[in-house]
């Protein structure tokens, strides 16, 4: 356990100082890991974990980041950048959770599913939320004495959320609650048997994947300055799902790795072909056919590396 | 008003029929081989870009919608041999998600070959006009539509029920083991369903082309609805995907007409309603 927070603390320093020798661009793109990194930990909560696959996930990252742009717009803190999203997430993931975790398998599947194109389809429609367009010019938060426009003081800033949200995912998923939760996925019948409340946790669980997603979709909103109805859209769940899948589920590290994985070989693809939907569609068939336990899993077959 | 309505109520039932033939497939699949096939929209898609290049091709309609869904149960068939055969022995999720990957692959596909844009499809000039029904004006095509999908119904109603290959795929629905115990070449069976499935897809999306025209997204726009259809209906129920589309059909054709800003919301929420009261669909079997 030491030696995975020593290599965790690397990789963070790593990533700190990366904007010192990198150009712009680079940076960017490792920003956009961090954040999809939330998205990706915070889907494989729910379904590494506790074994619940969402293919509505994107309603939380869309939330997060209208729920953003309305805030900030208003007040530019931190209160409208993080708190705000976050427990507008969460609330909703209640609300969806309680419906949605009453079915289990491809019931629950598709009913997340239809939860998040109900989003999509509203934000898509009223003007409110700027309909077809979304909203544009989302103002980054003020924070006291630092620049958050400045690529290298928000480079520190998403980099700070990433650790916090990271360790916290990681406590998660070491407590006896994640342990209750990876029970859940083994065997739901025999939690219920000997006396765990399995709806109570499966909801607590689908609520914490909402809040940390609303977070995610904050500052993905704070990244681009905008936000648009796509973020709701089906694929945003699907890219989520694809990272965690190539990453490996069931690991934390895994999800990010996955999303590093999606994310460079994307801007690496589009730089030399435009088909890039049809080789990540390959990509992630012969993943689901070839390498059920995803970059992590092969690598554990390979070196013995261990869980 | 009374024609007006009329008119929507006819509107509503082309739809629903044009979903009942796409939800019929999916829910036949599922039932069959426990998949949720997520890229049965696409194969709606394939089939109306099939369609649109053989009515180019042949110059008729007819043929295409002969040849058209033929070549999507092929896609279909291979599809089934080569990728979700090896997986049976896997968790069904990975089933799932598998489909899912084949969602961007054909979308992608049919972008290069047949380009992003909207591509109208003629309908045949036989049904080309419009219809007045009892002072109701509508396109003839889709008085079609209504009479080919309730045809197509009865006709697999009679295939399923009344057939030897109906009795082996209701055995394989019930208990696919058993049925392989008992001498069936259940793994034929499985491609066979699982063509087949996709070619009414196909079907549907050539039926779809003239009302709906052409467009890469359109197998994701449609698989949302459907999944709702057989939600409704019930999973690997026939009667319940024939109920379940007339349902939702006339539930969204009615939503625009008279809750325009709600429209797009009212058919989750009628599913949301189901699945409080019955989470197993209206004639769905038990949840386990």
């Amino acid at each position: 356990m030491t030696a995975r927070l020593i290599g965790f603390a690397a990789l963070v320093v790593l990533a700190a100082l990366f904007p010192l020798v990198a150009g712009n661009y680079p940076v960017k793109l490792l920003q956009e890991i961090l954040i999809w990194g939330i998205f990706a930990m915070s889907l494989d909560v729910l379904m590494g974990y506790a074994g619940m696959v969402s293919f509505g996930h994107s309603a939380f990252f869309g939330i997060g980041g209208y729920v953003a742009a309305l805030a900030l717009a208003e007040n530019p803190g931190l209160v409208s950048a993080l708190v705000l999203p976050a427990l507008a997430a969460g609330l909703a993931a209640l609300v969806i959770g309680f419906f949605s975790i009453r079915v289990s398998g491809v019931y629950f599947i598709m009913l997340t599913l239809a939860f998040s194109q109900m989003f999509y389809a509203y934000a898509f429609q009223v003007s409110w939320l700027g309909a077809e367009d979304g909203i544009v010019g989302i103002p980054r938060p003020a924070l006291p004495g630092v620049d958050l426009a400045n690529i290298r003081s928000f480079h520190g800033y998403l980099l700070g959320l990433f650790v916090v949200v990271a360790l916290g995912l990681w406590r998660v998923v070491r407590s006896p609650f994640g342990h209750v939760l990876r029970g859940i996925h083994e065997n739901e019948a025999r939690m219920e048997a000997v006396g765990y409340a399995v709806d109570r946790y499966k909801l607590l669980a689908f609520a914490i994947a909402g809040v940390f997603a609303g977070l995610a979709g904050s500052l993905y909103a704070q990244f681009n300055g905008s936000i648009t109805p796509d973020a709701f859209f089906w694929t945003t769940s699907g890219e989520a799902l694809l990272m965690v899948i190539i990453g490996g589920t069931g690991t934390l590290g895994g999800a990010v790795l996955g999303a590093a994985a999606f994310i460079l070989l994307q801007s690496l693809v589009s730089t030399y072909t435009e088909r890039w939907m049809l080789i990540l569609g390959v990509t992630f068939i012969l993943f689901v056919l070839f390498v059920p336990g995803g970059i992590v899993g092969a690598l554990r077959g390979r070196v013995g590396l261990r869980a | 008003m009374p024609v007006d309505l009329f008119a929507q109520a006819l509107n509503g039932l082309a739809y629903g029929v044009l979903l009942f033939l796409l939800s019929v497939g999916l829910t036949l699949i599922f039932g069959m081989l426990d998949v949720v096939n997520l890229a049965h929209g696409s194969f709606y898609m394939l089939g109306a870009y099939a369609g649109l290049s053989l009515i180019a091709g042949t110059g008729n309609f007819w043929l295409a919608l002969l040849l058209a869904p033929l070549a999507v149960g092929l896609v279909g068939a291979l599809v089934e041999v080569t990728c979700l055969r090896p997986l049976y022995r896997r968790p069904p999720l990975d089933q799932v998600l598998l489909t899912f990957g084949f969602i961007y692959l054909f979308e992608d596909l049919v972008k290069w070959i047949w380009g992003g844009r909207i591509r109208s499809i003629p309908p045949p000039d036989l049904f080309s006009g419009s219809v007045s029904v009892w002072g109701a004006i509508i396109p003839s095509y889709r008085l079609f539509v209504i009479v080919f999908g309730l045809v197509m119904a009865v006709l697999l109603w009679l295939l399923i029920e009344r057939t030897r290959l109906g009795a082996i795929i209701r055995a394989g629905v019930f208990d696919a083991e058993m049925t392989g115990g008992l001498g069936i070449n259940i793994r034929r069976v499985f491609t066979a369903v699982f063509a087949f499935g996709a070619a009414l897809g196909g079907l549907s999306g050539v039926i779809a082309g003239p009302i709906q025209s052409a467009y890469p997204s359109m197998g994701v726009a449609i698989l949302i609805p459907a999944l709702i259809v057989v939600v409704v209906g019930g999973l690997g129920s026939l009667k319940g995907s024939l109920v379940g589309s007339l349902v939702i059909g006339q539930a969204e054709t009615f939503g625009k007409a008279w809750l325009p800003d709600a429209a797009m919301l009212i058919i989750y929420v009628v599913m949301a309603t189901v699945m409080l009261v019955r989470p197993q669909g209206l004639f769905g079997r038990p949840l386990k």
